[in-house]
């Protein structure tokens, strides 16, 4: 099965790209090529197979509920692109 | 003439546990901090950091599943709900997508003013999440701008999903108040909504009968609803909205998008909210980062055998035990375990449960309300009541007589014998007592005619004149000695 | 003595010994630097002087009679996808360019603990997606066999690192051969261990449930002392397993006695070059030689491994690059830049009477978004980005990310069945030596083909070491992968060091220009 330019354009929403006229082109072409290879995965029999999430087989990881000290603001918002002295900021975002 | 229909309501409520730290990470979630002052690598979603689960919100968790009769799993993984926003650093909120750790759990709403049938309220399922941050808009002037908070980024989440079982607003707004009891009897969270810790978003549409054909009219989900009755007014609603929707345009479940609206509790509305098609594909898969919980049978036992009494158990038992009625079993079990503990004491105590309940109800309560204390923070003790209602009951106080008494004790933290003493009031011995007795029946033929004519009642306006003699007396004695008297003329 | 060509042991008896102090060690390797990495482009960031601090502070406590840990004075040159606190971490990316993190990762801290001089950040494909080192934002580093072919990657700027004599030990991230494949390529010696072996926290994720983070060095010997320092649980990633770290530098050594290999036909099937197919015959030949029994094991789903790779890791990818987005770290967009041209976008729409294209138009968040990821991120970057993002959406789940993890198993079981005949599977780590730069960059799938016997490691969550085992008719480097059951590093290692002491490919050392 072969991509679309317009899955490949819903994608690039879903995964917020923004991608210009000539790079949807080679993305959905490219797309398709890999897509295409690794469709040779559907010829393996997994009836009954686990799927493997995790190699390792490590289960119930768990910390102690105890607060740790937490960064201070200035040293958390110092990185932000755009912040005030409290907070981060963003354009508007109610009503998203 | 609206068709007949039936109106079909589930909810989704989201309870924040009761822990000190965040779910994945050391940061305090104590409410109230000035804004992203409690974030930190993990909770700030930087690259690199990892997640690593808090102990004590999985136990919080699995104590509620077993107090809703949840089938607990043995084997429970984390999932990753990807979307995007602001207030969520890592783009992706760690959740439980198709192995949740419990489901199909149910509970039991009634209805202490009996307008509606007790009903079962099934669950689909509990599970565990983390909150994201917050959002705030920036109204300063000449700025389109949000200020993000992640103070609550990371804060461990409970979600609890019903079947779409409920069938009245009513009955969303007494499940949801029998919900938070059982939540606030097992210590798993304050459920306060003021500060978010308890959030209810639902889903309602309606089942419409068309001359025997049953139409589902398309789901909506309300959104924005702060507290319990804004539930039930935006449902009661809604219902009346999607009723004229329907007869207007006639749609149908799966003809349009499932719709969000936003209630507007000031303006008694909802609205529409603004919902792309896309943000829902949240391409769930589980977190590589997270291992697995695996629960032993034994251990899920252990946490059903500690769940303890739940609400409706206690009630059940105060009417079998204290004979107490629906309404007052109900109103001292919604107070609270540290109430329904006062009471078991005072009952047991004092031998008369609906003594120790009207007392408790009356009295204690309206002072708990009035001093806007709790019971722990009562000054006297369930002990020193029982002691008071002794005397009630023996007759050598009356109730108002006892009142005072009882306020005496509030006030000072005395015994009943210092409270006593300090007002006052001491026995008048029985020869005092028929002199006085003797005064009143020379003093009033009239209610002595009424009384001999066989109006018993009638000696209660003795009472009150010797009671304005003599505070000290005990009524019932007074009672009885100008019954004797009268009949004796 | 030429300092860049000691070994790590070496420098650091001659470091607790007195013969050599810590600063001459780092000066002498930083000249290197100076005077190489121009036109290699290995190094990302070197900061001279917070590199000779660290060498100081080493001598200072060997001078006051302190104890010195095991990797005393010596430098390592650590990829740049490795937090290091206070200090940038970019990942080879313009999305990171401004991120300075707050802390460090956890193998930063081991190499501290243990007075090791961290010389250096090491050139990366960005976010560690490649093979070659090209998809770097901050320039192609090149191989120091031939300055015209790619190093191998992702961790090539670390592979070169070694290679050149920059640093003897330097550490690099696996996700689907990424230190292997770069060891091969620029003949050095390069481990990727089991999952779960060393912490993962403070490493900027690529595919969480691949990633392992590893040494480089130019000896078997050399990597054990790198990996007994970083390896162990780490209260801090759980998915970092809770088993005993063995002392791998003393165990070393000891020649293992009884050893059987397996070979797989797979291996040596279409694709692979002559050269080297030819110098892992020769190198099993020299294993029997030292007293091993080989078979031949049957690895059946292998085949399926590049495929399932490029699911799962692409997968992961999109969800762990998604944090990436111009709010809480890192670079953004020109915001004034984005808003008007939103407005223009609106305006035009609203002139044509377009209802439709202006209820579509993104909102100034998601536009922040789109075009903050769209100039942050190169092609190859967006390209997995994208795969991920399909394969995980509504409808593609269980054909794509459901199946892959189930043939996971399958290959993981292969192995499982193979190591229950065979202490170790002996092959090659790439099916060519080291093509030119820009050869493959407009053929995506072939580049990716390259991991073709490395990602299986990763996907089974195996250790494998890559060690020189000869040299092609171009005089560069070739690679000979072993790869051994979970947790088995020691028997890597000790293999691995049984092979150079009969061989001398390791030894051999690429003239710079």
């Amino acid at each position: 099965m072969s991509l679309t330019r317009e899955e490949v354009e819903k994608v690039s929403l879903l995964a917020r790209l923004r991608l210009s006229e000539a790079e949807l082109d080679q993305m959905t072409r490219q797309l398709g090529t890999i897509v295409e290879y690794v469709e040779l995965i559907a010829e393996v029999d997994t009836t009954g197979v686990e799927p493997m999430a995790h190699v390792a087989d490590v289960a119930n990881v768990f910390r102690d509920d105890e607060v740790r000290p937490s960064l201070p603001r200035d040293e958390a918002l110092r990185g932000a692109p755009n912040h005030d002295d409290e907070c981060y900021r963003v354009p508007a975002v109610m009503g998203d | 003439m609206s068709k007949p229909h039936e109106v079909i309501i589930g909810l989704e409520i989201h309870v924040q546990l009761a822990t000190r730290s965040k779910l994945f990470c050391g940061c305090s979630t104590q409410f109230g901090a000035e804004p992203n002052t409690q974030t930190c690598p993990v909770c700030i979603g930087m690259p690199g950091t990892l997640p690593v689960m808090n102990r004590r919100a999985y136990e919080l968790a699995v104590r509620t599943a077993a107090a809703l009769d949840c089938e607990i799993a043995e084997f429970t993984k984390w999932d990753r709900k990807n979307y995007y926003y602001p207030d969520l650093p890592k783009a992706y909120q760690i959740s439980q997508y198709d192995l949740p750790f419990s489901e199909n759990g149910g509970l039991l709403v009634h209805d202490p003013k009996q307008q509606i049938e007790p009903r079962f309220i099934r669950l689909i399922r509990v599970h565990l999440e983390e909150d994201a941050g917050k959002s705030m808009h920036d109204e300063a002037a000449g700025r389109d701008d949000s200020r993000i908070d992640l103070n609550r980024a990371g804060t461990p989440l409970m979600e609890v999903v019903t079947q779409p079982d409920i069938r009245t607003p009513l009955e969303a707004r007494l499940f949801l108040t029998e919900l938070k009891l059982v939540l606030t009897y097992l210590g798993v969270s304050d459920c306060n909504m003021q500060e978010g810790s308890l959030r209810v978003d639902a889903n309602i549409n309606l089942h419409v009968d068309e001359g025997g054909e049953t139409v589902a009219t398309p789901i909506v989900e309300v959104k924005n609803l702060n507290s319990f009755r804004a539930v039930e007014r935006a449902l009661e609603y809604e219902a009346v909205r999607q009723l004229d929707v329907y007869e207007e345009t006639g749609q149908r479940i799966g003809d349009v998008p499932k719709q969000t609206r936003g209630w507007d509790d000031a303006a008694g509305v909802s609205r529409a909210m603004r919902h792309k098609e896309e943000s829902s594909d949240y391409r769930y898969f589980p977190d590589p980062d997270l291992v697995p919980v695996r629960i032993t049978a034994e251990q899920i036992a252990a946490a059903r055998a500690a769940v303890g009494e739940r609400p409706a158990e206690l009630r059940a038992r105060l009417e079998r035990e204290f004979g107490l009625g629906g309404y007052d079993s109900d109103v001292i079990v919604n107070g609270g375990r540290e109430l329904v503990d006062y009471f078991l004491e005072l009952a047991e105590r004092a031998g008369d449960g609906k003594l120790a309940s009207n007392w408790l109800q009356q009295d204690v309560m309206r002072a708990l309300n009035d001093r806007a204390i709790t019971i722990g923070e009562y000054p006297v003790s369930a002990a020193a009541l029982a002691e008071l209602l002794a005397k009630v009951k023996g007759g050598e106080l009356d109730r108002n007589r006892g009142r005072d008494v009882l306020a005496d004790m509030e006030a000072h933290g005395r015994g009943v014998e210092a409270a006593m003493a300090s007002l006052g009031i001491e026995s008048v011995d029985d020869d005092a007592l028929v002199a006085l007795c003797r005064e009143l029946i020379a003093a009033n033929p009239a209610i002595v005619a009424d009384v001999q004519a066989g109006k018993a009642k009638a000696a209660g306006a003795l009472i009150g004149q010797a009671r304005q003699k003599n505070p000290n007396v005990n009524p019932g004695e007074v009672r009885r000695i100008c019954l004797e008297l009268i009949e004796a003329m | 003595m030429f300092i860049p060509h000691e070994s790590a042991t070496d420098l650091v008896a001659l470091i607790h010994s007195g013969d050599l102090t810590a600063v001459e060690v780092t000066t002498a390797l930083l000249e290197r630097i100076e005077r190489h990495d121009a036109s290699l482009q290995a190094m990302l960031r070197v900061d001279n002087q917070a590199a000779l601090a660290q060498a100081e502070a080493i001598d200072a406590r060997r001078r006051r009679g302190e104890p010195l840990g095991s990797l005393a004075g010596v430098p390592v040159a650590v990829k740049d996808n490795m937090c290091t606190r206070g200090e940038a971490t970019t990942c080879a990316s313009r999305m990171l360019e401004p991120f300075v993190p707050p802390y460090d990762a956890t193998v930063i801290g081991r190499l501290r603990e243990a007075g090791a001089v961290v010389i250096g950040k090491t050139n990366l494909d960005e976010f560690a997606m490649g093979s070659t080192t090209e998809n770097s934002a901050f320039g192609v580093t090149r191989n120091p066999w031939d300055p015209e072919r790619v190093p191998g990657g992702s961790s090539g700027g670390s592979a070169a690192s070694v290679a050149a004599g920059f640093a003897p030990l330097a550490l690099g991230s696996d996700t689907g051969g990424s230190i292997r494949a770069p060891a091969a390529l620029c003949g050095v010696t390069g481990m990727k261990p089991t999952y779960g072996r060393v912490s993962r926290y403070g490493l900027v994720a690529f595919a969480s449930s691949l990633d392992q983070i590893g040494p480089f060095g130019r000896s078997a010997a050399d990597v054990a002392v790198l990996l007994e320092t970083i390896a162990g649980h780490d209260p801090a990633d759980t998915t970092s397993v809770d088993v005993p770290v063995p002392r791998y530098s003393e165990s070393v050594s000891r020649p293992l006695e009884n050893l059987r290999i397996g070979w797989v036909k797979e291996h040596f099937g279409a694709g692979i070059g002559d050269d080297v197919a030819a110098a892992v015959r020769e190198a099993i030949r020299t294993y029997e030689s030292l007293g091993a029994s080989v078979r031949e094991v049957s690895l059946p789903h292998a085949k399926y491994s590049i495929a399932v790779y490029y699911v799962i890791a692409p997968c992961e990818a999109s969800s762990n690059l998604a944090r990436f987005d111009g709010v809480h770290y890192g670079m953004r967009t020109d915001e004034a830049v984005m808003r008007a041209e939103l407005d223009d976008e609106r305006a035009r729409l609203e002139k044509a009477g377009d209802e439709r294209g202006l209820a579509d138009m993104d909102t100034a968040m998601v536009r922040l978004y789109r075009k903050t990821r769209a100039e942050g991120f190169g092609p190859e970057v967006k390209r997995r980005i994208m795969l991920g993002t399909y394969a995980l959406s509504s409808g593609y789940y269980d054909a794509y990310y459901k199946r892959a993890l189930q043939v996971r198993r399958l290959i993981r079981e292969d192995y499982d069945r193979a190591f229950a005949e065979v202490d170790m599977i002996v092959g090659p780590v790439t099916p060519t030596t080291a093509f030119r730069l820009g050869e493959r960059v407009d053929d995506p799938l072939s580049m990716y083909l390259f991991d073709l016997y490395t990602c299986g490691a990763n996907l089974a969550g195996l250790p494998g070491i890559s060690l020189p085992c000869g040299f092609d008719g171009q005089g560069l480097p070739i690679g000979l992968q072993l790869q051994a059951a979970p947790f088995e590093e020691e028997k890597l290692l000790r293999a691995a060091h049984m092979y150079q002491t009969a061989t001398d490919w390791h030894t051999r050392r690429p003239e710079l220009a």
